[in-house]
């Protein structure tokens, strides 16, 4: 059977099997990153800092931090400082409500703006190499940090949006996001073992893609995955489904810039 | 942006120890055998060679083919001799040229 047919037996199989849907959340205390999920030496990769190839991207991200951009002519630095000090615990909140937006900003977002209000430089494109490596290099100052998710009232709304969405079925396979990551998480589809899906480490260096890549890639991925017609990058509905997914993980561990299989 | 490496040598050995070195450079390692959303073919672009030299003796040195992955992770193992240099030079493709070191003490 050619892999693609395989895969859809499998989906088909676990569909099946999952029906009728719990639609129970994950319990607090049960809930795990796919790191633990890993082999030994792809978990080896992730811990040294000299063998994780994401820390290539954050080298790039330190001197973006510092260098002058845009009409401003000033640096990230210019006005955060240290992003030691300034940018830690920072992505372990966000995204975060925006003002000017009258909705939740994802990380990429908050930089684009700061770059078009602050630096009046030109946005970076989404999954631009820029991007990546400015994002994971800020991420990276919250590593070992809960993810605390801001306990903002405005927000509830877009935790909702985002559950919803989790739990809603789409795409040709007809399935939710729920029915593979809170209902049948351990168990596996064709090789690999369906992870809870919290965003821990994001933007991961996934050995697959042989590239860094940021949690709208992932989110991506999963909706060809079902067949279902992926929105553009940025797109509100991403967003919504990233607040959900942070509050769905809050308290857990970040890990950026995390590695995965 | 330029090229990024990432080098893991211990800083101390005692003489004889073995020692193992870790290298991690960025690099796309574009095959030459894909192609656009045009069709057009995307021209090779791969590091060729690594070498690494322990105060200027090459000690290690590899080939590389399309076949490697994006940001090639080269480790290996050698004796600590002597207190010096390790440099490593990766060349490919377009002239690539990349260079880093990293200081042993042998005692």
């Amino acid at each position: 059977m050619r892999p693609r047919a395989r895969l859809a037996v499998a989906i088909a199989a676990l569909a099946a099997a999952a029906l009728p849907s719990s639609g129970a959340e994950i319990p607090l205390n049960e809930r795990r990153s796919a790191y633990e999920d890993m082999s030994r030496d792809n978990k080896s990769m992730q811990d040294d800092d000299t063998s994780n190839p994401g820390m290539l991207a954050v080298l790039d991200g330190e001197a973006l931090w510092s260098a002058p951009a845009g009409a401003s002519g000033k640096s990230c630095a210019d006005c955060h400082g240290d992003a030691k000090a300034s940018m830690k615990g920072v992505a372990a909140r966000y995204p975060a409500f925006n003002d000017n937006a009258n909705r939740p900003v994802n990380l990429e977002q908050r930089i684009n703006l700061s770059q078009e209000q602050d630096q009046k430089a030109p946005t970076f494109a989404y999954e631009s190499k820029e991007m990546l490596a400015l994002t994971a290099y800020v991420a990276m100052q919250s590593r070992g940090e809960p993810i605390a998710p801001p306990a903002d009232p405005r927000l509830q709304l877009f935790i909702e949006k985002g559950r919803a969405a989790f739990n809603q079925r789409q795409g040709q396979l007809n399935l939710s996001c729920a029915q593979c990551h809170d209902d049948n998480w351990g168990k596996h589809l064709a090789g690999n073992t369906v992870p809870q899906a919290h965003p821990t480490g994001y933007p991961i260096y996934r050995l697959e893609w042989q590239s860094l890549g940021s949690l709208q890639r992932r989110l991506r991925n999963c909706m060809i995955g079902l067949r279902a017609e992926p929105y553009a990058y940025g797109a509100p509905e991403y967003v919504d489904m990233e607040v959900y997914l942070m509050w769905r993980a809050r308290g857990m561990t970040l890990e950026t810039p995390a590695v995965r299989p | 942006m330029a090229a990024r490496t990432l080098i893991n040598v211990p800083q101390k050995a005692r003489r004889g120890e073995v020692i193992q070195i870790k290298t991690l450079i960025s690099h796309i390692m574009e095959t030459g055998f894909r192609h656009d959303n045009v069709g057009r073919p995307i021209p090779r672009d791969i590091i060729t060679s690594f070498v690494c030299t322990y105060n200027g003796e090459t000690i290690f040195e590899a080939a590389l083919y399309q076949a490697i992955a994006a940001n090639p992770f080269i480790t290996f193992h050698t004796v600590a001799t002597e207190s010096g240099t390790l440099a490593f030079k990766w060349t490919g493709d377009n002239g690539f040229v990349q260079e880093a070191s990293a200081k042993i003490t042998v005692g």
